[in-house]
């Protein structure tokens, strides 16, 4: 795969194990470059692990994960860190660096790969503020935020450096409908205007839905299906009918595996 | 209960030792990237000054007042018993050689360990938990330079300033209780302890012994947080396991150093 093929992200028969238990088994994926691509499935298939995946902080048990032409595994320790400047993340608890003020969070990045004066560091930070809607927090510590506004921070920090790759971690939970309503629309508009690839995992069907141009989902260690959102709310499959429609009944279970429920009761086990 | 069969307690305790040959495995990667690690951070030195503070110089007061106290015990004690044998001139001596050659080094990496070392676990743990060393990796700065490099350098200078300085005051504060409460002639105290301290016997080993101890209890701390589970109990367990480990460490290296310097094999 080179840096210029249509996929920005590729998942090659990827295996990613925890102790014995397969998180993926044998997995595919193509993250078209420049589209938004969604990654959904129930709570506890692995959505957040694939995205670790992508950044290399986990490795896969066996397959490759191709970024911009590269085979992650492959890559020495420093050739990972330089690549990780191509990407951003929106971590779901934000991660902002505790010690630092909303300004710093943002001009981190800017400070530590550029050598950018001190004016342009500051303008670039207002700009990005301003577009999270945040442009008059700048001097409040992260302790002072709502959750909602700390994942709005790092995300201004996320795109700081104007990454080819940006992903989203949950971005919609414990937003407020004004401040939901505005980072969907960011994130379309982020990946249109600069021409970034976005992947968002998300458990927001809706909002995730109206955005995205791609979705996967996930479950069972495998991907279920793949397709645009028109595509997949008309599935004839089980599985992806009965995440899309969220039924309670369906082949995907509700319950964690258990035993039987009139034993666990009456104490017979 | 369910008893437990000789082949699971065999395998338990292979288990164990694999963890701990394990965990002796990454935490020597793990010191050896941030240490010798390549690639710096242009503000490397604003990092460890930073840490310097955080590190050397908030463990200030609680090492003066402990060196203060020790030295103040130790003339009082060796006063008691050597005015017995109408030696008490020797006070000064025996309160110089206790803290240059044991007491500093020892002392100072206990208290260090349970002040400085309990923080750096805690601190770093919750930024694990926090996932702030995860979103340091995803802006392509390595936390082991940026995090992890400072902490150690940090430790590995102020602890043996540290020790110095308790010896220091402890000596002063012996001084305080022999000569100006019990009595002792100034004279004899000082240069009692003049003539008896020598430089590479006893000063130069004291600071060997404190360097050994800066090392290994800044990089239990730091090695621990990191390491550590990312949770509120995980975070705990690693806070506890870097006192006891490091304290245990500082006691029994102690031994092996003073047997090494001291002992005549």
């Amino acid at each position: 795969m080179s840096s210029e093929s249509e996929n920005a992200v590729e998942l090659r028969g990827v295996t990613f194990k925890r102790g014995s238990r397969a998180i993926f088994e044998n997995v595919d994926i193509q993250i078209p470059r420049g589209k938004v691509t969604a990654i959904m499935g129930p709570s506890g298939c692995g959505k957040t692990t694939l995205l670790r995946l992508i950044g290399a902080q986990l490795m896969p048990s066996s397959g490759g994960v191709w970024v911009n032409g590269m085979n992650l595994p492959e890559l020495s320790r420093s050739e990972l860190f330089d690549m990780r400047k191509q990407m951003g993340v929106l971590f779901q608890s934000g991660a902002l660096f505790t010690d630092l003020d909303v300004f710093e969070n943002v001009a981190f990045p800017l400070r530590v790969h550029t050598k950018l004066p001190e004016e342009m560091i500051r303008d670039i930070v207002l700009m990005k503020l301003q577009a999270v809607g945040l442009r008059g927090a700048i001097e409040l510590m992260p302790d002072e935020l709502s959750g909602g506004m700390k994942r709005r921070v790092a995300l201004a920090r996320a795109i700081a450096l104007d990454p080819q790759i940006l992903m989203y971690d949950e971005p919609f939970v414990g937003q407020d409908p004004i401040a939901m309503g505005v980072l969907v629309r960011m994130i379309r508009l982020l990946n249109d205007a600069l021409g970034i690839t976005s992947i968002v995992v998300s458990h927001d069907l809706a909002e995730t839905a109206s955005i995205a141009d791609f979705i996967y989902v996930v479950g069972d260690a495998k991907v279920l299906g793949f397709g645009t959102p028109e595509e997949l709310m008309n599935s004839e499959d089980p599985q992806i009918h009965q995440f899309m429609k969220g039924t309670p009944d369906g082949p995907v279970p509700f319950h964690f595996p258990a035993p039987d429920y009139r034993t666990d009761l009456l104490g017979q086990g | 209960m369910r008893k437990t069969s000789s082949l699971e307690r065999l395998r338990r305790l292979g288990a164990a030792g694999i963890d701990v040959v394990g965990s002796l495995g990454r935490s020597t990667i793990f010191l050896l990237r941030a240490v010798f690690g390549r690639g710096g951070l242009g503000n490397g030195f604003n990092l460890l000054v930073k840490q310097l503070f955080f590190v050397g110089v908030l463990s200030l007061p609680i090492i003066v007042v402990a060196g203060l106290f020790i030295g103040m015990v130790l003339a009082l004690q060796g006063y008691n018993i050597l005015v017995d044998y109408g030696s008490e001139q020797a006070v000064g001596q025996m309160v110089a050689l206790t803290l240059l050659r044991e007491l500093g080094p020892v002392v100072t990496g206990l208290l260090f360990a349970g002040r400085a070392g309990s923080a750096l676990t805690a601190e770093i743990g919750n930024m694990k938990s926090t996932e702030q060393l995860s979103s340091l990796e995803m802006i392509g700065v390595d936390p082991l330079k940026y995090i992890i490099a400072p902490r150690l350098w940090a430790g590995f200078i102020s602890m043996p300033l540290l020790a110095a300085i308790f010896s220091v005051v402890g000596i002063w504060g012996g001084a305080m209780v022999a000569v100006d409460w019990l009595g002792v002639y100034d004279g004899s105290f000082w240069a009692n302890m003049q003539n008896s301290v020598e430089f590479g016997e006893d000063v130069l080993n004291g600071m060997i012994k404190s360097v050994v101890f800066a090392f290994v209890v800044t990089w239990i701390a730091v090695f621990q947080g990191y390491d550590c589970d990312p949770t509120s109990e995980g975070i705990s367990r690693a806070t506890t396991r870097t006192v006891v480990y490091a304290s245990l460490a500082v006691l029994g290296l102690d031994f092996i150093l003073t047997a090494l310097m001291f002992g005549d094999f």
